[in-house]
């Protein structure tokens, strides 16, 4: 915690961690409230309405909390990474602009008639307010994520004199053959998010004798939403982003899996400890051969291992990164197993009545965001020891002038502020689920 | 020539961003002086509730901008004014939430509270955006890499070891809050009735002497600070009108406020803060940071711009991006109902 280096990736990592808790919930859930209020159209029943009002309330409150704390991701490139904003900020500057011009703009604008105006346009009109704010905050995922892609695999740019970092191609940085699984992996993770914020307060509901016809409109919604996105987390997009990492970042592949030799017929570990000095795996638990298989398709490949890499480029904290993706693939892989148990007794018709399973749902709560947090710590452990993958290195990119001291100073204001925040997200989330799903739309209200 | 394009379009996103949220930080400045019940405190809130966001977005749209067209400068100025823009993050955190949640909870205590947050933190803002031109006019240390780092306060007097606040900056920082003040001022009794419309006149008649008075103060001490601003206007006369804009809105402001046409009034006080913007970047153009060390080592559009691809590549999606904006800015506007109660 003495270096500057230590100290700015700390407060990258703190402030973009506890950002990205809100907006993955503003993603999923404007899916799902544009998905009850279409039903609420489509079938003319009051529940839909009332249930999507509900959401729209839980929405509002955290939506603010994403949106302030969203603020300093962008002053932070120029703060505390001067180096890296210098070379490359004439071609991430572009994603990021456009996030201001086309998804902020668009948000900011409608978000007020989503939240507090619908008693004043008709449900249709309504309804397309609600998607207005859907498609900004989808687009605005998309821009944000084809920065990162950017990031983990550099396309369309050349190196200028004095190794400025030239845009060659707009169309090469937007069309980044990264950025399309990294999109779909974590618009879905978004869903997956919301999915089960809304299967969990079913679930409490419908535990507690409370709101029952809301309840099951949560839980219905919640579970089938949540099943197919699962799915298609795992396959084709978790599938296809692994199979970019195998590609481009090899040796990020090696140390994700903990693989330290070069093996044909690798395995996977589900469980151990990496010992990196040692270059070996404690405790392995293994599927044999699954991992040739899963990244090149045949059970005998040959999966290169870290020893295959020069040590200066392996990433830098190797057991973190493997934690972080087993952590991921682990949690991932118990969700899938209790939405497909739900799916079956909704189906059966026994889920509302089956009490272990909808505890679970509401103990569960917890679970996608903390993977979808191991998961973009996977995807940025992963990049080290690059800040530009192959182009820059992080050590090479922090501000020279801001010292360790002065850091901290910041870092240390910032956790204390957030937690305020936290607390206070927590209070009045917690107040809104008390009051429980509404007969009457929100009208005035001092702010909005 | 591309380069003075994004010149251009940036001071357009920074007047942008101080004509509109200017207004609802300003009100957030009076509030606590013009409205005296909670009633009337929720009232002010809520002429600035719907737009408040989307104005927020011309700085995070023009912080965007000014990264991809100008990225030295960027890298440089944000680092180098490193603690003052982690405290305007917080004041902005702070701001948002009081003003997004402070109708959330009744109770005696809470919204008290988040009023005073709004109160406290929106004077905090109206004096660091004030300072920040002011940093900008006076020119920063500026090292043989194009960085700087600047403590947020040294001895006071804008010298070579000068710190983010000086007396001078410190001026264009009280300059601004008042400006805001009366902008404020304008904006709440355009949008309100009644006692408190009265009362927000009557401040906003205070505080348009005291803008004219820093403005005049603010002026001739800027052309002493920094010569550069008289050279300019002296090789490049037309630029006198950017200046006449402001003396144009600023007696606008007073007469209009006088005659209780608060729209017209609230309008003259953008025409004085653009006004005021652009004198200041057409004065220090072709810099976008000056050095206070020497002239040689500042940042101007042509050492720190991008590529000139990505100059123009940007303005293929700029232009139809902020029309649209543009559009749903219109749309947000023309739903404002006329009169908050």
């Amino acid at each position: 915690m003495d270096s500057a280096l230590a100290v700015d990736r700390l407060h990258f990592a703190f402030t973009v961690t506890f950002h990205y808790l809100f907006p993955q919930l503003t993603m999923g859930l404007a899916l799902l409230i544009v998905i009850l209020k279409a039903a609420a159209l489509r079938t003319g029943n009051p529940v839909y309405n009332e249930a999507a009002r509900f959401w729209v309330r839980i929405f509002a409150i955290n939506f603010v909390i994403g949106v302030v704390t969203g603020i300093p991701m962008e002053f932070q490139f120029g703060t505390n990474w001067a180096r890296f904003s210098k070379d490359a900020g004439g071609v991430i500057g572009q994603p990021l602009a456009m996030e201001g011009v086309f998804s902020f703009f668009l948000e900011s604008s409608f978000i007020g008639f989503f939240v507090y105006g619908e008693k004043r346009f008709s449900p249709k009109m309504h309804w397309l307010t609600a998607f207005l704010v859907f498609l900004g905050s989808w687009m605005s995922g998309f821009l944000i994520i084809a920065t990162d892609a950017w990031m983990q695999h550099p396309t369309g740019y050349k190196l200028g004199p004095d190794n400025q970092i030239l845009l060659d191609s707009f169309w090469g940085l937007i069309l980044n053959p990264w950025v399309l699984w990294q999109y779909l992996h974590n618009m879905i993770a978004a869903v997956v998010t919301g999915s089960f914020v809304m299967a969990a307060v079913g679930a409490y509901y419908q535990l507690a004798g409370l709101y029952v016809e809301h309840a099951r409109v949560f839980l219905r919604t919640g579970v089938i939403a949540g099943t197919i996105a699962l799915l298609a987390l795992l396959f084709p997009t978790g599938d296809g982003q692994g199979r970019m990492v195998a590609e481009h970042q090899p040796v990020t592949l090696a140390a994700m899996e903990g693989l330290f030799e070069t093996t044909p017929g690798a395995g996977i570990a589900i469980l151990g400890q990496p010992d990196p000095a040692a270059m070996r795996l404690d405790n392995p638990l293994v599927v044999p051969r699954a991992l040739s298989f899963l990244t090149y398709r045949r059970w005998g490949a040959v999966v290169r291992g870290l020893n295959a890499f020069p040590r200066d480029l392996w990433p830098d904290n190797i057991p973190l990164l493997y934690y972080s993706y087993h952590i991921m693939v682990g949690l991932g892989t118990i969700l899938i197993a209790l939405m497909l148990l739900c799916v079956w007794f909704l189906w059966r018709g026994q889920l509302y009545a089956t009490r272990p399973l909808l505890w679970a749902l509401l103990l569960a709560l917890p679970f996608p965001y903390i993977a979808t947090t191991a998961g973009w710590m996977t995807a940025e452990l992963g990049r080290q020891p690059w800040l530009i993958y192959g182009v820059m290195r992080t050590a090479d990119g922090f501000s020279p002038r801001v010292s360790a001291s002065n850091g901290l100073f910041t870092l240390l204001g910032f956790m204390g502020l957030y937690l305020v925040l936290g607390i206070l997200f927590l209070f009045l989330v917690h107040r809104e689920i008390e009051n429980g799903p509404a007969a009457e739309p929100v009208v005035a209200g001092g702010a909005k | 020539m591309i380069a003075t394009v994004w010149f251009c379009l940036v001071a357009i996103m920074i007047a942008g961003y101080v004509v509109l949220d200017g207004f609802d930080i300003g009100a957030g400045v009076v509030h606590l002086l013009v409205a005296r019940t909670s009633d009337e405190r929720r009232q002010i809130l809520q002429s600035i509730g719907p737009v408040w966001d989307g104005n927020e977005v011309w700085l995070l749209a023009g912080g965007g901008t000014l990264y991809f067209a100008f990225p030295a400068l960027y890298s440089a100025a944000f680092s180098g004014f490193y603690l003052a823009l982690m405290i305007v993050l917080w004041l902005l955190i702070l701001r948002g939430v009081s003003i997004e949640l402070s109708n959330h909870v009744e109770g005696p205590l809470w919204q008290p509270f988040w009023h005073f947050i709004f109160g406290a933190s929106s004077v905090l803002l109206a004096v660091l955006l004030g300072a920040a031109l002011g940093n900008v006019v006076r020119g920063v240390p500026l090292d043989a890499n194009g960085y700087f780092f600047l403590p947020l306060w040294t001895n006071f007097v804008p010298g070579t070891d000068a710190g983010i606040v000086d007396w001078y900056t410190l001026l264009a920082g009280v300059a601004s809050f008042v400006a805001l003040s009366f902008h404020g001022c304008c904006w709440v009794a355009s949008r309100t009735e009644g006692e408190l419309q009265t009362r927000a006149r009557a401040v906003g008649v205070k505080a348009w002497w005291a803008v004219l008075v820093l403005t005049a103060l603010l002026t001739v001490v800027s052309f002493r600070i920094q010569p550069h601003l008289w050279a300019e206007f002296m090789a490049y006369p037309w630029g006198a009108v950017f200046p006449l804009l402001a003396v144009l809105g600023l007696v606008g402001g007073l007469f209009f406020l006088a005659r209780h046409r608060d729209g017209a009034a609230f309008l003259s006080s953008c025409l004085y803060l653009v006004g005021m913007l652009t004198s200041v970047t057409f004065g220090v153009y072709p810099y976008v940071l000056p050095s206070n060390v020497s002239p040689a080592a500042g940042l101007t559009i042509y050492n720190s711009a991008a590529g000139e691809y990505g100059l123009y590549i940007g303005l293929a999606w700029w232009i139809p991006g902020m029309l649209l904006a543009a559009v749903y800015s219109i749309f947000v506007y023309r739903r404002l109902p006329a009169k908050v109660t």
